[in-house]
């Protein structure tokens, strides 16, 4: 940073405040840091709808903090039995709800936020689907982007826990219950988790401390990281052409305008319509129809008795599905699957001998020891047990799945082989594949609120195979799609 | 509204009322979460008005019961506790209750409703310690001989007379304070409620 | 603004997405246990029936149910005054501002009836489900009691299977018994008629409904005005922001 007397530190203009900010400059870089992330952070000018949804990431973000304050001062994490025989926790909900001056409010904008949060989040991350934001020199945001994801689900899934109803309760039974699938070290790491034998007031408590506490502080330093590398190397744009490959005498991109005030005045509108939407639904449909605040949350949590369907909250329920869509019967259609992965993906790139061999061999091995026994076990009308492979359950490999599909997000910067970045410029390939990631997407997360059946499984299934298909065959297909040539300036 | 060719004026008329306008949004969001931090039902319901029945209590006792968390004292003055008020009048830093110590309907020389029962919050007005009773005149630890009866704080030597009001060149600032109370009838005290019409 | 080339990718994917989304519906939708539920009347702003509600509620609800979070002063809501609370419906506390619990305790509740009475303060909110609202389902199952003597209590519901509560409403209603088609027909009649008992459950109901969100009137009254204010700020707001873009073109 400069020191004292180098030319960037701010000089007073004479007035008291001026006088104020140069006495600070001086100690502090404000005026510096204001001209690198706002007045002078050239972004590009033809950000449209579907860049308004980072700004409105970090407004919710914000708002989830003021009412989780606010509300902290209220809860009770206490699972022990009040004087009616209420858990202390559930009645504290109540408690807010109707003995708090506005505690109403605080509390249904957070339940609303909450929603609100990964709407305005799915909505941010398909845009870098849409114009290959994660594309280098951004792979280091998107990364960054998804541990913010993983970040919010886990933020999400302590949150739910702490009102204490039915579903809270079952919900958090079933999901730490997932980890004791894992082999060997699962069932210690769930009794760890959840600090009892069953979910209880000990893991109300800890949960209690990392939504509070832990998560956001990992979510905010995220989130700084996220920004701070954003700025590192600008942001992208609907038509995928680096900004800064035409500057003018100055040193400024051409395609550029300072994010002060242009963006900061037209991020205002986008929250104003955000605030629109988000009042409508607190102030006349706070349950969301049953998705923001489930009816069986309005019972308290009875380690007795299981609801009858027990779902996950909505924004979980696309990786629910692929979970719960892993059985034994599928098991080898997903090696299968992988073996194509193999022969299209792996094959034709640019990794190196050995690995390519290494995954064809691993994929065929898994095929052969764990598919083709209980297929033609199958034939004999002979069913294998789930314990297929050396102990490895299918709920096992559903976790697996399920870990995948979030992580494999992150793989996209070195998928896509495209020659160019942005959907407008892309062949029909892409775009249909776009349209059926989107699609499959929906599908699962209609399936993982509805309670399983047969036909469910197979559509689950299928739209299983096409999501990973999205990612995995990304290299084959993004190489030989018919692109359109780039512009070498944005075209708005 | 001052603006030269330099700047943008419409613009700059448009961006102060579009602030003046969010900053009232402001106000308005922020209303509901201060308000949230002003007592609750639940802490209203429990502050609720206590009723006393003061039937029992005879000349010189005291009783103590419980209204917002606080110990309020009820002393039933004899005839010479009272006569004792006025001889205090000179010793006292507020003999007048001029302080906002107590209801207007106790601004008086007993500081109370009925000349005999003595209402107050058992509270030191100095650091909050609760003071120990000294009905009897005359001698006593921590009291000098020409003691009239009252009050003593054991924390840091503050007196208070039988109508709660602070002795001169005492830690304490002001008299004890008299809450609000009423009577449903004459053995029927409400502590935290006042005298209707009064 | 857009590029013509974009526009028309992105109408393609619009169609992909709608034309396969028509035949999800008929794979993904299953079948689970039909409950047939009945309309509860919209008795929201009716402050008549609901205190009609709340009289009943006191008397027949509260004996064995608590509603613990509802604190009795809340009443003055639907146009009671705290002396009418006091005198009429302060059953199980001595001050006003004290929630509705009862002197009941949980386990003896568990001994007595199986499972322990449910607190209601909350139920209406419950008791929502793909089959209808939770004001629809209390206002059918409370006129879905029918004589049972296979049961403990001498009592069963058609919408809520092998219940522990017993018909406490039966002096009104009368008694229903179910017919070999599995319809309840009215046996003996109690000293309401059926139109007078469906009103009665309609308050107690509505009643139950409010009870379970006081302040929702004051919340879509307030949404209003929320809405309207940001509308205006909105029109300011666009306005400021086409004030600083006509420089960028």
């Amino acid at each position: 940073m400069g020191n004292v007397n180098s030319p960037e530190k701010y000089k007073s203009d004479g007035s008291a405040a001026g006088g104020l900010l140069e006495w600070v400059d001086a100690r502090f870089p404000l005026v510096s840091l204001w001209k690198e992330h706002l007045s002078e952070y050239y972004a590009p000018k033809n950000f449209n709808f579907w860049y308004f949804f980072g700004s409105l990431a970090l407004f919710v973000l914000v708002i989830q903090i003021v009412t989780g304050i606010f509300l902290v001062m209220h809860f009770k994490p206490d699972a022990a039995l009040n004087a009616s025989g209420v858990p202390t926790a559930f009645a504290s909900v109540e408690y807010i709800m109707r003995d708090v001056p506005w505690g109403w409010l605080i509390r249904y904008m957070h339940s609303t936020g909450a929603s609100a949060f990964f709407i305005v989040v799915y909505l941010h991350m398909f845009r870098g689907l849409l114009y290959g934001s994660y594309r280098r020199p951004r792979e280091l945001i998107w990364i960054f982007g998804l541990l913010i994801f993983l970040c919010l689900m886990g933020e999400a899934f302590f949150g739910y826990l702490l009102p204490w109803g039915q579903m809270s309760f079952w919900g958090a039974q079933v999901i730490v219950n997932l980890f004791s699938a894992i082999p060997f070290v699962g069932p210690d790491l769930s009794l760890w988790l959840r600090g009892d034998y069953v979910v209880g007031d000990a893991t109300l408590n800890r949960f209690f401390s990392f939504h509070v506490i832990a998560m956001p502080l990992v979510l905010l330093g995220l989130v700084a990281a996220h920004i701070i590398a954003l700025h590192e190397v600008g942001s992208n744009n609907p038509d995928g052409v680096e900004i800064k490959k035409y500057k003018d005498e100055k040193g400024i991109p051409l395609d550029g305008i300072p994010f002060h005030p242009y963006y900061t005045v037209k991020d205002i509108v986008g929250v104003v319509v955000f605030l629109i939407v988000f009042a409508a639904i607190v102030f006349f449909k706070p349950e969301g129809g049953g998705y923001f605040l489930e009816y069986n949350n309005f019972i308290p949590a009875d380690p007795l008795k299981t609801p009858p369907h027990i779902a996950p909250v909505w924004y979980f329920t696309p990786f629910y599905s692929i979970l719960r869509a892993v059985t034994s019967d599928f098991i080898p259609f997903l090696w299968l699957f992988l073996g194509g992965v193999g022969l299209l993906s792996v094959r034709p790139s640019k990794l190196p001998i050995l690995v390519k061999l290494g995954y064809l061999g691993f994929v065929g091995a898994m095929f052969v020891l764990l598919g083709v026994p209980s297929v033609v076990a199958g034939w004999f009308g002979i069913k294998l047990s789930a314990f297929i492979f050396v102990g490895l359950e299918a709920k096992f490999w559903g976790v697996v799945s399920m870990g995948a599909s979030v992580l494999v997000i992150g793989a996209l910067p070195w998928l896509d082989q495209s020659p160019v970045k942005s959907i407008r410029y892309r062949g029909v390939l892409y775009k249909s594949a776009l349209a059926i990631f989107v699609v499959c997407f929906f599908i699962l997360g209609y399936l993982g609120v509805q309670p399983p059946n047969p036909a469910r499984t197979v559509v689950s299934q299928v739209c299983t195979i096409l999501y990973f298909s999205f990612f995995l065959l990304l290299p084959w297909y993004s190489r030989i799609d018919k692109c359109k040539p780039e512009p070498e300036r944005v075209t708005g | 509204m001052s603006c030269d060719g330099k700047v943008d004026c419409s613009r700059r008329r448009l961006l102060v009322t579009t602030a003046a306008i969010g900053g009232v949004g402001g106000v308005m969001v922020a209303t509901p979460f201060v308000k949230s931090m002003l007592p609750s039902e639940r802490a209203k319901a429990a502050g609720a008005p206590v009723e006393v029945d003061v039937s029992k209590l005879g000349p010189g006792e005291m009783m103590t019961v419980e209204w917002r968390g606080k110990p309020v004292w009820i002393v039933n003055r004899t005839q010479d506790m009272l006569a004792s008020l006025p001889k205090a009048d000179s010793l006292v830093s507020d003999p007048n209750s001029e302080k906002p110590m107590q209801p207007a309907y106790c601004q008086n020389e007993t500081r109370s409703i009925k000349p005999n029962l003595f209402v107050a919050v058992g509270i030191c007005t100095h650091l909050g310690c609760s003071p120990t009773q000294k009905f009897i005149a005359g001698a006593d630890s921590g009291v000098t001989p020409d003691w009239l009866g009252g009050f003593l704080c054991p924390c840091h030597g503050s007196t208070f007379d039988l109508a709660g009001r602070v002795y001169k060149n005492k830690p304490a600032p002001d008299n004890l304070e008299v809450p609000p109370h009423t009577y449903l009838s004459d053995t029927m005290l409400r502590i935290g409620e006042d005298t209707k019409g009064a | 603004m857009q590029a013509g080339a974009g526009k028309g990718d992105r109408m393609k994917k619009m169609k992909k997405l709608l034309l396969t989304l028509l035949f999800v519906p008929a794979i993904a939708f299953g079948s689970d246990t039909e409950l047939h539920l009945d309309h509860a009347p919209d008795k929201s702003g009716d402050q008549a029936a609901l205190q009609n509600g709340a009289k009943l509620f006191v008397n027949y609800c509260l004996s064995c149910h608590s509603a613990s979070y509802m604190r009795y002063s809340r009443l003055q809501d639907i146009g009671l005054s705290e002396a009418q609370i006091k005198d009429n419906l302060l059953f199980t506390a001595d001050k006003v501002g004290e929630p509705m619990r009862i002197a009941m305790q949980r386990d003896d509740a568990k001994a007595w009836f199986g499972t322990a009475p449910p607190d209601l303060t909350i139920i209406a909110r419950a008791r929502a489900s793909e089959f209808g609202s939770g004001p629809d389902w209390l206002y059918t199952y409370l006129r879905s009691f029918y004589r049972d003597e296979s049961r403990p209590t001498g009592w069963n519901n058609t919408i809520f299977e092998n219940v522990g509560m017993p018909h406490v409403l039966w002096e009104l209603q009368g008694i229903q018994a179910k017919d070999a088609n599995g319809k309840l027909v009215l046996a003996t009649p109690g000293k309401l008629t059926p139109e007078q008992y469906d009103e009665a459950v309609a308050d107690l109901v509505a009643f139950l409904t409010y009870m379970g969100e006081p302040v929702s009137e004051y919340r879509k009254h307030l949404g209003v005005m929320v809405i309207v204010f940001l509308a205006v700020l909105l029109v300011f707001a666009y306005a400021l922001k086409r004030a600083y873009w006509k420089d960028i073109h």
